[in-house]
């Protein structure tokens, strides 16, 4: 009876009250509310995210003079040149060795500033801090004045001790290396900070009940620490992992990708072709190389972390 | 209601108002509307002042507003915008261009012959390499600009060439008109024995071997004396002849004799290593030896300037040009190309060389006589040689040239020819540096 009677009242209603009464509604729900919030943001993303992205995989796709559609043929022409070859190892095994590195490093900087007393954690954690919280062109600057050609403070050490000084950024490993250890100095204080959290969210009572089971340091390290703290790891490596590979600053200030293009990576080489060389298609290729690979690597490790997730929840 | 009517008096007032107004209208810079300009943001500050200073006169003149940027080519900041506003279709009306950047964003210019044309009454015509950077299909699409402009010629330290290799370069290459003694002499063979012996001596020549702009101009003007091309002008490669073949036999005997750091020489590097007193000689323009004479004034005291050496297909000195363009999207051309003229006429241009102590240098042969050169100190005449005088029986090159531009801006910014004498310093056969620019040459052609 009394639908029946709200559904004579709404037929009686004229059109534009309805109309005002939904749009009432629409506005009161949590869903169009959260949606109006996150708008301004969305926005942004489109904005400088999306359609940036969208345009620089349009022009990947477009001849030198940007008037022919050319599809994956610039990826392939890539594909064929040693310089770009060289370009794809040295990406490489900058981002991974210097991933591995700062996983390494964080991890047993975080376990020894996890055990230092509270009061004086937060002096260390601050000072180790730093090199992260310099920005990276200006900390950048600093270690090419070290390795510099004519005024290197290192090889000014190494000659007053009586050693030939050498030419770090002026031959193909050393200067690898040096790229390496300058990514590393500056990545290995985010990884620190995120496996501490990580730690100090480890319940305290699950290494009590394991030393009560008589587990060592390592087992604990082994079955409690590392199981606990995996989904941080996961999702940090992956991060830095595609922030390593689409480093610019230091290997545009040390070398600018020499000697003879042995350090350019992904970010240095789609500059020097696109900006510097006029060919935008083949920057744009350049620079979208890694993103399937990475897209695909992304994808699993997270599809692990929810699963993770969602065991430790049940 | 109000009333809209127009009332016969209300219109008489409005016709005498409007026919006062001519009368009282104040005439300000903006009357004739407003333009926008990118100039290159020069080394030397006062450059920038007496640009500032030309633009306000032209400004005041025309009655036209000037809007001027100076972008700096540091961290490629003026190359970035200039590709942004290209890709946008909006931005300044006239713009600074470098040496390749004209070429590059031929599509995108405004034809000029229309002030080539009026220029070539006053100033004459600019050098070769202008052309083949700025003319295509026979139209100038940029005017040729001293502003940023500049010759790598050699900069040598008095004193130690003397002691370690003999060579009197102030009396090879007197501060005087008319032919210098040196100049015949002057070759990359008699380069190569003096490299050996200032090594010897513990001060070796800056030449660097890196992917920059320095290295690629000095390996340029190296390969261009042999005439050796990698590209020719059709767009053919050519690194499989003879001639580069020599020039490669050559850099091999001479790279040995380079600092073990030359691989890693940025633009800077060069400069260093003359100021802290570790070179003997390196090719650049006079701003090392600017900051010299303020950081190491002894230094600065012991530099001299002359043309580099020569080789079988003669004396090349690598030019940096730089442009001036007008966007097709500008929307005042014809204030932007007023200015332009105004601006190459030699009265400005000698002003600006004169403000820049010397740096800025003309790609017009008419203007290699300025005083500024002959009168800059220390020592008296430093200067005198920065110039192409008509007895170096040089030429100004580009790296890169005469490969058509679209090839030769790759082959220059990826510093294709330094890294070849780069892989011979570590050891490389020529027959693998060859087949390695190959390659790399192959991939430059890609239309």
């Amino acid at each position: 009876m009394v639908d029946g009677t709200r559904e004579l009242a709404m037929a009686a209603e004229p059109p534009r009250a309805a109309a005002c009464r939904r749009w009432r509604r629409l506005l009161h729900r949590r869903s169009t509310v959260a949606l109006l919030m996150c708008l301004p943001m969305i926005l942004l993303i489109g904005g400088l995210v999306l359609y940036p992205a969208l345009y620089a995989l349009y022009l990947s796709m477009l001849n030198r003079r940007m008037t022919a559609f050319v599809g994956l043929g610039n990826f392939l022409f890539l594909l064929h040149r040693l310089t770009f070859q060289q370009v794809i190892f040295q990406s490489s095994l900058f981002a991974i060795s210097a991933v591995l590195l700062k996983a390494f490093f964080g991890f047993i900087l975080a376990h020894l500033m996890h055990n230092i007393p509270n009061r004086h954690q937060r002096i260390w954690r601050g000072l180790l801090l730093v090199p992260w919280v310099i920005p990276l062109a200006l900390s950048t600057l600093g270690w090419w004045w070290l390795f510099d050609p004519s005024y290197s403070a290192f090889n000014y050490v190494l000659k007053d001790l009586g050693f030939t000084p050498v030419p770090w950024l002026g031959v193909a490993w050393p200067a690898r290396l040096c790229m390496i250890a300058v990514n590393v100095w500056f990545g290995t204080s985010f990884f620190m900070i995120m496996y501490l959290a990580a730690l100090k969210s480890v319940p305290e009572q699950l290494y009590e009940a394991a030393a009560i089971d008589g587990a060592g340091a390592i087992q604990k390290m082994l079955y409690i620490t590392l199981p606990m703290i995996r989904n941080i790891i996961s999702v940090t490596v992956l991060y830095s992992l595609i922030v390593t590979f689409a480093n610019f600053d230091i290997v545009r200030i040390l070398t600018n990708g020499g000697p003879e293009d042995s350090t350019h990576v992904f970010a240095t080489y789609a500059f020097q072709v696109g900006i510097q060389s006029g060919d935008v298609p083949l920057g744009a290729s350049v620079s979208l190389f890694m993103f399937p690979l990475l897209a695909v690597f992304a994808y699993f490790v997270l599809r692990n972390v929810t699963r993770r997730g969602k065991e430790m929840a049940v | 209601m109000r009333s809209t009517t127009l009332s016969r008096r209300r219109a008489l007032k409005l016709g005498v108002a409007a026919t006062a107004l001519p009368l009282v209208h104040i005439r300000t810079a903006g009357a004739a509307g407003s333009v926008s300009i990118v100039f290159f943001d020069a080394w030397v500050q006062a450059g920038n002042t007496a640009m500032k200073k030309q633009v306000a006169a032209w400004s005041e003149k025309n009655k036209v507003e000037v809007k001027a940027d100076f972008l700096s080519t540091a961290n490629n900041q003026i190359v970035i915008t200039e590709n942004a506003e290209a890709q946008a279709g909006a931005g300044h009306d006239a713009y600074s261009f470098a040496t390749w950047e004209a070429p590059t964003h031929l599509d995108y210019l405004e034809p000029m012959d229309d002030v080539m044309a009026r220029l070539a009454t006053t100033i004459g015509p600019p050098n070769d390499m202008a052309a083949y950077l700025a003319k295509s299909k026979g139209h100038w699409m940029a005017v040729p600009s001293s502003s940023g402009g500049q010759l790598k010629g050699c900069v040598g330290r008095i004193s130690i060439l003397k002691q370690a290799a003999g060579l009197d370069v102030m009396e090879m290459f007197p501060a005087a008109p008319g032919a210098s003694p040196g100049v015949d002499g002057w070759t990359w063979e008699a380069l190569l024995k003096a490299a050996e012996a200032c090594s010897k001596a513990g001060k070796p020549f800056g030449i660097g071997l890196g992917t920059t702009g320095d290295s690629s101009d000095s390996a340029g003007c190296l390969f261009a004396s042999f005439g050796a091309e990698l590209v020719n002008a059709k767009g053919e490669i050519a690194v499989r002849s003879d001639a580069v073949r020599q020039a490669l036999e050559y850099a091999q005997r001479l790279v040995k004799f380079l600092p073990p750091n030359a691989v890693g020489y940025d633009d800077a590097s060069n400069n260093r290593a003359l100021i802290s007193g570790q070179a003997a000689l390196i090719f650049n323009p006079p701003s090392a030896w600017a900051v010299a004479t303020h950081d190491a004034p002894a230094v600065g005291a012991d530099c001299w300037h002359f043309p580099p050496p020569a080789g079988p297909k003669g004396r090349f000195v690598s030019a940096v040009e730089y442009f001036w363009g007008v966007w097709k999207f500008a929307r005042n051309k014809t204030a932007a190309k007023d200015l332009i003229e105004y601006l190459s006429q030699r009265e400005q241009v000698e002003e600006r060389c004169a403000a820049t102590m010397g740096y800025d240098m003309p790609p017009y042969p008419s203007m290699m006589d300025f005083n500024v050169w002959a009168d800059e100190t220390p020592p008296k005449g430093t200067l005198y040689n920065y110039p192409i005088r008509p007895w170096h029986k040089a030429e100004a090159h580009i790296s890169g040239a005469p490969a058509p531009p679209a090839i030769g801006v790759q082959m220059y910014n990826r510093g294709t020819m330094p890294t070849m004498m780069a892989k011979l310093k570590s050891g490389e056969s020529i027959a693998n540096v060859v087949g390695w620019a190959e390659n790399e040459l192959e991939g430059f052609l890609r239309g």
